[in-house]
């Protein structure tokens, strides 16, 4: 399994933005749904800017339009927001916390 | 005819910045000078007028709204009352007494933010400064994990790298920043040195920091950095005059959590045998780090309280909203200010559809979608006045800049609690 | 109206010791007998019980920035004593830092009514004040620290006095403040270079000013501003070795001029710094009766769990390094700082013993009552609920000799508490816990029962056991209202804050505004508290 990957979510200005226009709008679901991936990574999995992927963890799968992201290899970022969140699993170790940073998923071209 | 009101405080994060001069006209807001994107989208985008409340997606009028959401909790054996990070501190109160009255879960929003931070602050304190000795004394400000170009866009103005105070009267040339992520954020790139670590070594890395200070030697890499960096890093915290280490949530939802956080407030209160040295979280939405504080003050503990005992009781992991939900251990929910369906992970949320839901919030958002009882109630800071406390838990004063017209969550949660007790 | 009737009365600022008089309770306050109708009085008897003034506690940190965090920072506090709701009560937690109903609670349980937060910078007033509002029945105010305020060391630089003095005034309406603090004056301000200050010739840094100039600066503006309540003073050096030769320097160095020093137990060590702390009770007490314009509280040890925490920011950060205790510090802009550590006072700890010692000779070698009064700087040397013991030790010599026995032999060596017979009477108890503390803050309504004094009162079964008696009193009244019946919460009602509003040239506004832009982060404007931002109050006049 060489597309094993570490996603990371995180805040963007375009998530802040569109929660303005309300959580649940075009504005916030459009600047949530996509996926950040490196060149190299891209390259390897014979992805392009753009192309659909699939990712999937323990807790769901999703698909979203892959962009290239200033990332080291192996990493992915999908904004905070309802993609997100389809991935991050519930155990949180006893903290309160999910995996919102540092899950392990399976990236596929589709 | 418009009017412009000035030091008007922003909650949209817990920067708080209260120099904002707000111009009004006819209820809306035109203007908002000095925010920034973020706290400029709060104020243009709220639409002040009075909305009827909902219940099962009807519109009915307050009374009736009042009496529904008293009847979800009460009926409820386990409820669960969540949010707060948006409220003012006098609506926090009232949650928490209503939370007593019901035996009910009571958490913030800490919960998916800043909570492991307590969790470390429990295991070993931490040193601290108000942000106005940042801006006057820092020389050192080393960013762990947190990217406040994007999400704090005002720190580093107004707090931080660029303002200018007594010892720094040269603003930025007058600190060096370090960032240290495991991705070239937006702040990273305005780094005077970026540390790349590996993802999910920020332990390592902290814990040999620490080591070093403490006259341990390290030759090996240690989260990809060569241990000649992370000498250097040692050597710079150890000679600054003032250093501030600020951390987000890539130190508490990486692997280690609380643990993490734990260990960059140990190494922060060590370096101060030999200078000045702080640890602060970049707490998150307006006014969380109040819920923090009036949580504490009312019950004992800061988050993740449960009265149902008929005493607080504090349970990390128990008590905390995304495993109450996973675990369906709740069975009704209040929730103010926040917005738990955009924010938790699906398997947490979808229990919310499952279960009676309340949503008192000013704006509509993906919780709204779930709701049995809508509380439209007003914005603290709009349209309301009310107290927040900024990042580093200094309170401030929100003003509201128009009549308002909706009920504030104060008002809605008093109400709540004369309808539960009858 | 209520008659308390047949009990023996210890009203100490009225002259009365023990004599058996009926008090009288209309609208609040204590009237005569002419102005009820004994008829339709409610008639408490009293008949062989103690009537006395309710308590007032003029140093105790209940609420605010450094008490919540000691909350948050243990939750194993917390579960050292919790409280479920009853019907119209609240729940709580904690034993060292109780949550604010339960402090509210616990102070009306035993039989105090009145309590000042020791210490809050004005930055964060607002925080204090909105958790003073949450803490119910008992009335309150707050001491503001400005012992190392920077507009303050400015002004006395440069020989500005009545700029000095017109923005202490500002600054107390500002905060909604009661009175003075002063904590280890110009040694914060220095901490945050890394420094403290160890004399009082020592130079604050970028100030050119002393602890000794601070010191004297702020108690002539409270003379010239009428405040009721002196400076309230936390030292140089405390928990040192051979502290107590700078408190006694300080004290003098008062000149005659009214001061209050606080803790005072902490500040009266012997000894070489950095080695075993020896008593020296006898020469800070010798300095306190031969100066009679100054007063202090002792902060009592006990043994047990206790949270310090202080505003002496360099204080904390060393003891965190010594016990190896977790440390909370917060620097706070232009004003103060403070620190937060959690400690266990143990009886075969010879340091520990040591403090517990001390206070008791302190209390026992200071003659006057009116000068030294009940506190255990709580939660600082142990919690206010702890007060009960204390007074126990007072009344009771032999009960003390056993206690003394408990304690680390080489404590005792050093203790001179056998040799001191002394045992407090009920009058002098009832001066050290109200009447004392209530004329020292200049509470004029409150510490005795004269007719116009408010109607807090505590009627307390004649126990041998004093501790018993002072724990669990037979009545509590509340500004007329019975609020505890045979040491049992029965009515919540709320407290008022107390606060100043002394008069200042208006001009120095702009003087203030200036320093705001260059050297706070929160706007000028934002910064004063409204009065109704503070609940139930009572702006006391200054004359």
């Amino acid at each position: 399994m060489g597309n094993l990957f570490s996603l990371i979510t995180g805040r963007t200005i375009g998530q802040a933005d569109g929660l303005h226009k309300g959580a649940g709008s075009e504005a916030h679901l459009k600047a949530t749904a996509l996926v950040q991936i490196c060149q190299e990574d891209m390259n390897r999995l014979g992805i392009k800017e753009g192309d659909i992927v699939r990712i999937r963890s323990n807790a769901g799968q999703v698909e979203a339009p892959a962009l290239k992201g200033d990332l080291p290899t192996g990493i992915l970022f999908i904004p905070m927001g309802p993609t997100a969140n389809e991935l991050v699993e519930t155990d949180t170790l006893g903290t309160g916390m999910p995996p919102f940073k540092g899950l392990r998923v399976e990236v596929e071209r589709i | 005819m418009s009017a412009v009101f000035e030091n008007v405080t922003c909650k949209f994060c817990g920067c708080l910045c209260d120099d904002i001069a707000v111009e009004v006209e006819d209820r809306r807001i035109l203007k908002a000078k000095r925010a920034c994107p973020n706290g400029l989208g709060m104020f243009l985008n709220y639409d002040p007028t009075l909305q009827s409340p909902l219940v099962e997606g009807k519109e009915v009028e307050w009374d009736e709204a009042v009496s529904a959401a008293a009847d979800i909790l009460s009926r409820a054996d386990s409820p669960l009352i969540y949010g707060l990070s948006s409220t003012s501190s006098e609506a926090q109160r009232k949650a928490v007494e209503l939370a007593d009255r019901l035996g009910a879960i009571i958490d913030s929003t800490s919960s998916v933010c800043h909570f492991p931070t307590t969790l470390g602050f429990q295991m070993v304190g931490g040193a601290a400064c108000t942000l106005g000795e940042v801006k006057a004394r820092a020389d050192l400000l080393i960013f762990w994990g947190c990217n406040p170009m994007e999400a704090h866009m005002r720190h580093f103005t107004r707090y931080s790298a660029n303002a200018k105070g007594f010892l720094t009267p040269n603003g930025r040339r007058d600190r060096t920043v370090v960032v240290v992520d495991v991705r070239p954020t937006k702040t990273a790139k305005t780094a005077d040195r970026f540390l790349q670590i590996e993802p999910g070594t920020d332990y390592e890395v902290l814990t040999s920091l620490r080591a070093l200070i403490k006259g341990k030697d390290i030759n090996e890499p240690v989260g990809g950095l060569p241990s000649e960096q992370i000498k250097e890093l040692v050597q710079m915290m150890k000679t600054c005059r003032y250093g501030v280490a600020f951390f987000g949530m890539g130190l508490t939802m990486t692997a280690g959590r609380g643990y993490n956080v734990a260990e960059i407030f140990a190494l922060g209160a060590e370096l101060n045998q030999y200078t000045r040295f702080f640890a602060m979280p970049m707490r998150g939405h307006g006014n969380v780090a109040g819920a923090d504080q009036v949580i504490t003050w009312l019950s004992g503990y800061p988050a993740a309280v449960s009265f149902a005992r008929g005493y607080p009781q504090f349970g990390p992991g128990e008590f905390t909203s995304v495993d109450v939900l996973a675990r369906r251990e709740t069975d009704a929910a209040l929730i103010i200010a926040s917005d738990p369906m955009a924010h938790f992970p699906r398997k947490a949320a979808e229990h919310l559809e499952r279960i009676p839901a309340i949503l008192m919030a000013p704006v509509t958002n993906c919780s709204s979608q779930v709701a049995n009882v809508i509380l439209p109630t007003a914005c603290y800071g709009i349209d309301a006045p009310g107290t927040a406390y900024r990042m580093d838990n200094v309170p401030i004063r929100l003003r509201s800049v128009m009549q308002k017209v909706r009920p504030t969550d104060e008002e809605m949660l008093m109400r709540i609690m004369e309808a539960v007790k009858q | 109206m209520i008659g308390i009737i047949g009990g023996r009365v210890f009203d100490p600022m009225n002259g009365i010791n023990g004599t058996i008089q009926d008090i009288w309770i209309k609208g609040g306050k204590i009237v005569s007998q002419e102005e009820v109708d004994p008829q339709k009085a409610r008639r408490i008897d009293a008949s062989g019980q103690v009537v006395m003034p309710g308590g007032v506690d003029l140093h105790s940190h209940i609420s605010g920035a450094k008490a919540n965090a000691g909350r948050k920072l243990c939750p194993e506090d917390s579960r050292r004593l919790i409280r479920a709701r009853t019907g119209f009560f609240r729940s709580g937690s904690g034993y060292t830092v109780p949550s604010t109903h339960l402090t509210g609670y616990l102070y009306a349980e035993m039989g105090y009514t009145t309590v000042m937060e020791a210490a809050s910078a004005p930055l964060v007033a607002r925080h204090t004040h909105e958790e003073l509002q949450d803490i119910p029945i008992i009335d309150k105010g707050v001491l503001i620290t400005m012992g190392n305020n920077h507009f303050i060391m400015k002004c006395i630089q440069n020989g500005e006095m009545e700029k000095a003095r017109d923005y202490v005034a500002w600054l107390l309406e500002a905060s909604k403040g009661f009175g003075i603090k002063i904590v280890n004056p110009g040694g914060v301000e220095n901490w945050k270079y890394g420094k403290n200050v160890q004399n009082l010739e020592d130079e604050v840094i970028g100030f050119g000013v002393t602890p000794r100039r601070i010191l004297s600066a702020l108690a002539r503006i409270r003379e010239e501003l009428k405040l009721p309540h002196p400076p309230h003073i936390h030292g140089l050096s405390l928990g040192r070795s051979g502290n107590a030769d700078i408190t006694v320097e300080t004290i003098k160095s008062m000149e005659g001029i009214d001061a209050h020093f606080c803790h005072i137990q902490f500040m009266s060590y012997g000894g070489k710094p950095g080695e075993f702390p020896k008593s020296a009770a006898v020469k800070v007490a010798q300095a306190v009766t031969e100066n009679p314009h100054i007063t202090v509280d002792v902060g009592q040890v006990l043994f047990g769990p206790a949270t310090t925490m202080t505003s002496d920011a360099p204080f904390e950060f060393s003891l965190s390094r010594k016990i190896g205790a977790k440390w909370v510090n917060n620097d706070l802009e232009s004003e103060s700082g403070g620190g937060v550590v959690p400690l266990t006072y143990k009886r075969n700890d010879p340091v520990h013993s040591t403090m517990w010692s001390i206070g008791l000779e302190l209390f026992l070698l200071i003659e006057d009552p009116w000068r030294v009064y009940l506190t255990t700087d709580h939660p600082n040397a142990g919690p206010f609920s702890g007060y009960p013991e204390v007074i126990r030790m007072l009344m009771d010599r032999d009960f003390r000799a056993q206690e003394f026995e408990k304690i680390h032999k080489k404590a005792m060596k050093n203790s001179i508490l056998p040799e001191l017979n002394r045992e407090y009477t009920l009058n002098e108890i009832a001066i050290i816990t109200r009447a004392g503390p209530a004329k020292r803050l200049g509470l004029k309504n409150k510490g005795h029962l004269g007719v116009g004094a408010d109607a807090d009162i505590t009627v307390y079964a004649n126990l041998e056991n004093k501790a018993e008696m002072f724990a669990h009193p037979a009545w509590v009244i509340k500004d007329g209202e019975v609020v505890v019946r045979d040491g049992k919460l029965i009515r919540e009602q709320l407290g008022r804050t107390l606060y100043v509003s002394p008069s200042y040239e208006k001009a120095i506004e702009k003087d203030i505004r200036a320093h705001f832009d260059n050297s706070y982060t929160v706007s000028f404007e934002n910064y004063p508290i409204a009065p109704e931002h503070i609940g139930p109050s009572e702006k006391l006049t200054c004359d």
